[in-house]
């Protein structure tokens, strides 16, 4: 099955794993799952009418999905799908 | 050795340098990526970092000892306590001084030869344009959502590239957005999330160490940009995972359909970056709930209580500082709702009151009637009714 690599501020949602196992045949699927697993996750990745949040980019590999065929693309055994969310910090106060 | 057009072109004798100098870039010199023409390019060179916090300390002392030649700083803070943890370019004796002073006597003793020029305000539409101006390269530095898009957009906008970094924890970004050669940050992320669903780092916390990581990335992609030298980071995004060590690398592309960047572009224009960071809502939201101020609090608890306090925080914050308040966390409190008695009057506290408003509205759509958000969590406690309590 993929795996998904949880970023730092959302790892607070799967139970600390930074690594999650999914089932899915698509990126789309593998996220759905994901948000299924650990409910507390949905909110962070869709809107309320069920699209990704623009906010949060998944990527297959090294490539947007959304440069791909969003969330259709196409995910086997051994795929890495990432979470990468925009952060904010820096100069922090 | 070149490897694409330099930010900088070459002085043409219009800029030389001292025998003191040459002395002390001669470990540029000596290289061939730099040598003379290059140290006169990056002498030549005007960098604006945005915040002299945790990636604007390794940043500007780095571009600073580099020999940048003109160094600007855009922060309207002051030097605090919990900055000393990563903001290098300030001292403990600085404490309570505007950053700008301390970054620029730090920079001033590291290399006197740099100019620096101080722009103590916040970063508005209204001066943004007229600030990046006068400039090669913008590097971001800064902690909040409006300012990164209000970089961008004033970066695309002007033709300047922007040295992209950002920290959260142990997990730290780096690019350059460069709408000139690639994808700018809108393409990246055309949206920025709704208040309070991302925490900052004030609320997150970051490892002290991290900035000075993120921060020296900017500073190389900045002086490899003004020299025209190696591949920069244009359409790449870089990840660093502190606890696992790992750097990772995406793709980024340029979105044709990017609202600044793009080929129809709708912004051409600095808009209002709050509103579209929706932050008055945000405000509006936490202002909904009843509220208790510490003196308020103070007082009911000492004319015999009549109130049950409770603490929203995580266990290793209630180690650090606590006032002897019934411990929950906010994630564990709907599966603990049980365990507070819905007729008692109850206080909720945190750090500083982000959380507390959510729990107060956690209860109260619970059917609880009289829940209170206490403002300024037990940091206001410390400052108002009891400094023996430490602030963190």
């Amino acid at each position: 099955m993929p795996n998904v690599k949880i970023p730092t501020p959302l790892i607070q949602y799967t139970g600390g794993k930074r690594e999650v196992e999914v089932g899915g045949a698509t990126a789309g699927e593998a996220i759905g799952n994901l948000a299924q697993e650990y409910p507390d996750l949905r909110q962070h990745l869709y809107t309320g009418d069920g699209k990704l949040r623009s906010f949060v980019n998944v990527y297959k590999g090294d490539e947007d999905i959304r440069y791909l065929e969003g969330a259709d693309t196409e995910i086997s055994e051994g795929d890495e799908l990432s979470i990468i969310p925009s952060i904010a910090g820096g100069r922090c106060r | 050795m070149q490897t694409r057009q330099p930010l900088v072109q070459s002085p043409n004798g219009e800029v030389e340098l001292s025998n003191e100098e040459i002395a002390r870039y001669s470990r540029h010199l000596i290289m061939p990526e730099v040598a003379l023409d290059g140290q006169k390019k990056l002498k030549r060179a005007r960098v604006l970092t945005i915040g002299a916090g945790g990636l604007g300390s390794p940043l500007a002392m780095y571009l600073a000892a580099a020999g940048i030649g003109t160094i600007g700083i855009v922060d309207f803070d002051v030097v605090d306590e919990s900055n000393l943890q990563r903001q290098i370019i300030h001292g403990t004796s600085d404490l309570g001084r505007p950053k700008l002073e301390s970054a620029r006597e730090r920079i001033e003793d590291i290399n006197p030869n740099v100019e620096v020029e101080t722009f103590g305000e916040p970063l508005s539409s209204e001066n943004a344009m007229e600030i990046f101006e006068d400039y090669d390269v913008i590097v971001d530095g800064t902690d909040n959502f409006p300012t990164r898009y209000l970089v961008n957009d004033a970066c695309v906008l002007a033709g300047k590239p922007n040295v992209y970094g950002s920290i959260f924890r142990f997990e730290g970004q780096a690019s350059v957005f460069y709408a000139e050669e690639g994808p700018c940050y809108r393409c990246l992320y055309p949206e920025p999330p709704p208040p309070g669903l991302v925490p900052s780092c004030a609320e997150g916390g970051v490892l002290g160490i991290l900035p000075g990581a993120i921060g020296t990335i900017q500073a190389t992609e900045t002086v490899k940009l003004i020299l025209g030298i190696g591949e920069p980071l244009i359409s790449r995004l870089l990840l660093y995972d502190a606890l696992s060590m790992r750097f990772r690398e995406m793709k980024l592309r340029k979105d044709p359909n990017c609202p600044v960047c793009g080929e129809n572009p709708s912004v051409t224009e600095l808009i209002d970056y709050q509103e579209f960071c929706g932050i008055p809502q945000a405000n509006a939201q936490v202002d909904e709930v009843p509220e208790i101020t510490v003196r308020e609090l103070s007082e009911k608890l000492s004319n015999g209580g009549g109130v049950s306090v409770l603490d929203v925080r995580e266990p290793h914050e209630y180690e650090v500082a606590n006032i002897g308040a019934r411990l929950i966390p906010l994630g564990e409190l709907p599966e603990r709702l049980v365990e507070l008695d819905q007729d008692e009057t109850i206080a909720i506290h945190c750090k500083t009151g982000g959380r507390s408003a959510r729990a107060v509205k956690l209860l109260q759509d619970a059917g609880f009637q009289n829940v209170f958000n206490v403002k300024g969590g037990i940091t206001a406690w410390s400052e108002e009714i009891d400094p023996s309590v430490p602030k963190y």
